[in-house]
């Protein structure tokens, strides 16, 4: 493979993902943790830029840097009293953890390397057209119309849930 | 880039929320995860569809798409439960909820 800024730009955005994420299941604050996420999310919307998918990767930074992560850092902040929270872990858990999680990578990366359908399958880096044109068309004029109907259904049903749920008990 | 790249990358995503949902003993850092196992399934979904598909085929990027719709649903809900956990009992530890413990 050659070396080509496209390249060096590729194995950036793969690191960052890779090593930020470690350092959310590693680091022992869980603000910083959620900070690492975020560079995480970041990475990965950088990868689908790569992969072409430029709507895909605008909603990944708007609902999770935008969305999700500021729930999680609300979650602390509630749960704490303070932005501070030490996560506690157990020795004997992460031994048996970290040896389960080491086999499903094996597992994993064995299977990616041996699928004869997967391999070399390069990208060419021929320029796509934009894709939010076409998703619209596809949602709302399509094949996805019914699944994006039940989706939005299911999204106000969680939401009225999560209200009802999280709200303080009234008693009459 | 090859499509091996992408799943590698996804792979080691998907191990560490599995790591973090093992490991970790506090509902927050579980939630954080599951949110790296989503994306390293919309990780996959957009790589796949990216490869294995004819290039005007963007199937893969709209079901990328509901699982960002659905990560979205599932953390609104998590959090609630998680508040109302809080409330309850005081903490968010997933060990010391065990009131249905025999």
């Amino acid at each position: 493979m050659e070396f080509t800024l496209k390249n060096f730009i590729f194995y950036g955005f793969a690191l960052m993902t890779v090593g930020s994420a470690l350092l959310v299941v590693t680091v022992r604050n869980i603000v910083h943790a959620a900070f690492s996420l975020m560079v995480t999310l970041f990475g990965v919307a950088g990868l689908y830029v790569f992969l072409q998918a430029d709507f895909l990767a605008a909603t990944q930074v708007i609902v999770y840097v935008g969305g999700i992560l500021v729930l999680i850092l609300f979650g602390v902040m509630m749960t704490s009293g303070r932005l501070e929270m030490r996560i506690h872990i157990e020795r004997g858990q992460l031994l048996l953890g970290g040896i389960v999680s080491l086999a499903l990578l094996m597992l994993l990366l064995t299977v990616i390397a041996n699928t004869p359908a997967w391999k070399n399958l390069t990208d060419d880096g021929t320029e796509l057209p934009p894709t939010t044109e076409r998703i619209g068309e596809l949602i709302l004029n399509g094949p996805f119309l019914l699944p994006f109907e039940v989706v939005s259904v299911l999204l106000l049903v969680a939401l009225i849930g999560a209200a009802l749920i999280s709200r303080k008990e009234v008693r009459d | 880039m090859t499509l091996q790249h992408y799943l590698v990358i996804s792979a080691i995503l998907f191990t560490l929320g599995i790591f973090a949902v093992l490991t970790r003993r506090n509902a927050i850092s579980i939630l954080m995860g599951i949110e790296l196992i989503l994306n390293s399934c919309n990780l996959n979904f957009a790589a796949f569809s990216r490869f294995m598909t004819p290039p005007e085929d963007i199937s893969g990027q709209i079901i990328a798409i509901f699982g960002i719709v659905l990560a979205a649903a599932e953390a609104a809900v998590f959090l609630a439960i998680i508040l109302a956990i809080y409330r309850e009992f005081g903490s968010i530890r997933p060990d010391e909820v065990d009131t249905l413990k025999g």
